[in-house]
């Protein structure tokens, strides 16, 4: 069991490093958005502070969708996924760890380049850490509640633009939570009540949500 | 403790059910929601702080509310296509999908044109408005996963789980909006030990409440009707119900 859990996720870590280019468009095409929004809303650095948490986490949800279709559909196009199920290995364990690698390959280097972004954004030390936390508890929560998504689709044609209609109303209420965070932290005041929540709805979403991806999976094999 | 339900995984009893209920469904609708719109528009007294313009809420408070329920609805049929494996409660899933997101626009066109007048804007980013905004989107999302299959077997899993995915967020949305913005009056109609509302606005309303459930159970069962009888078309029984319903 483990040692097919094992396998998957070294499988899926090497497939993804050989594929940089499709790593690095998403990361891209975050730092890009952000950087429109100075040009879009004026260079004022209160303005930029004001905005910026808002503006960075809806960038983050933007990118992470662009990347998450990569999650499941060469698997599926080539019938990897279909040999899997095939294998007797657990179905949501297998999909946890995929979903993982994902978040590892993908979203982090997000994470990662969140400082830089801080900077063009002018976040104050307080708002960035708060920023860096909701970020680290709030984006395996995207990938988690966006692999349902992936795997109804993953059969389609043209499933992007349907995945973020899918998607976004979802991530409503991260968004609020993560945004009102870096508010409290640049009012000098205590974000735990916030993270908290995301925190809950993290563990809620890891509690079902590989169930829901699973048989999400399921019915786009069929 | 389920065997009533099995005799409805087969479509042709499904509809003949439809078939037998239909008529109870719209005629009541038709007359809760004649009475109830006379009652409320007509001889209803006037807000003394409002004026006439209140008389708006006996469309959208009506319209708000099963918007609301027949998103549960919805996610109850597709727990019950999944769990039972009954395909008739998929189709009844993707019948009630567009009659709710039809309330949910009207629910948020009367909340507009309710909210230029009282608060001075169309449209303000409050909790109420944003979580029925994302309601509809929520619907949306549904209906087009299910478009977007050729499979309709396949389409309607996709959209149960999908449907399902959105029930289990629609209170965490509703709680977030509302510890972010609140600007809506708070609700006066279902605190039931004692509205804050008078009683002569409060019946007509509560006629309009059940209007606005029986349209929408006739809407469903006709659109139920149809869906049976578009994907069973192959089948004698439709065959020869449509050609019964042809002649008469």
């Amino acid at each position: 069991m483990t040692a097919s859990l094992l396998a998957v996720f070294k499988r899926d870590l090497a497939l993804a490093f050989r594929q940089r280019a499709e790593l690095l468009q998403p990361m891209m095409f975050f730092v890009l958005v952000i950087s429109l929004f100075p040009l879009g809303v004026g260079p004022g650095p209160e303005i930029l502070q004001k905005i910026g948490p808002g503006v960075i986490w809806v960038a983050a949800i933007l990118s992470s969708l662009l990347g998450m279709e990569r999650l499941f559909r060469d698997d599926f196009q080539d019938g990897t996924l279909e040999q899997i199920m095939l294998s007797g290995a657990s179905m949501p364990l297998v999909c946890v760890v995929k979903v993982a690698v994902h978040w590892l390959a993908s979203i982090v280097p997000l994470i990662l380049l969140s400082p830089l972004l801080g900077l063009f954004l002018n976040l104050t030390l307080e708002m960035y850490w708060a920023l860096l936390a909701t970020l680290l508890v709030g984006t395996p929560l995207l990938s988690l509640v966006g692999a349902v998504a992936v795997g109804l689709t993953v059969g389609l044609q043209k499933g992007g633009v349907l995945l973020a209609l899918l998607l976004l109303p979802v991530f409503v209420p991260l968004l609020i939570f993560a945004t009102a965070a870096v508010e409290a932290a640049s009012l000098q005041i205590s974000y735990s009540a916030h993270l908290g929540l995301i925190g809950a709805m993290l563990l809620f979403a890891l509690a079902l949500a590989p169930m829901a991806i699973a048989y999400a999976l399921k019915v786009s094999q069929s | 403790m389920w065997k009533w339900l099995h005799p409805y995984a087969k479509s042709e009893s499904t509809y003949r059910l439809c078939q037998t209920l239909l008529p109870w469904f719209s005629i009541s609708a038709a007359i809760t929601l004649i009475s109830g719109l006379i009652l409320g528009l007509m001889f209803a007294p006037a807000d003394y702080q409002q004026g006439d313009s209140f008389r708006i809420i006996y469309i959208h408070v009506p319209s708000a509310i099963t918007s609301m329920s027949a998103y549960a609805a919805m996610a109850v049929a597709a727990l019950i296509g999944l769990v039972w494996q009954i395909r008739t409660a998929y189709m009844a899933m993707i019948a009630i999908a567009p009659v709710g997101a039809m309330m949910t626009f009207i629910a948020l066109f009367t909340g507009a044109a309710w909210g230029k007048p009282m608060w001075g804007t169309w449209w303000v980013w409050d909790a109420r408005l944003t979580s029925e905004l994302v309601l509809l989107f929520l619907y949306l999302g549904v209906i087009s996963l299910y478009k977007s299959f050729d499979d309709k077997i396949q389409a309607g899993k996709a959209a149960g789980v999908m449907s399902l995915v959105g029930v289990i967020n629609l209170p965490i949305i509703h709680y977030s909006v509302e510890w972010w913005n609140t600007l809506h009056q708070g609700a006066t109609i279902s605190k039931f030990d004692k509205p804050s509302i008078a009683p002569e606005m409060f019946w007509p309303l509560m006629v309009n409440l059940l209007a606005a459930v029986l349209l929408i159970g006739a809407i469903t069962l006709k659109r139920l009707q149809n869906e049976l009888l578009r994907r069973e078309i192959h089948r004698p029984w439709a065959v020869k119900t449509l050609l019964k319903e042809g002649k008469s």
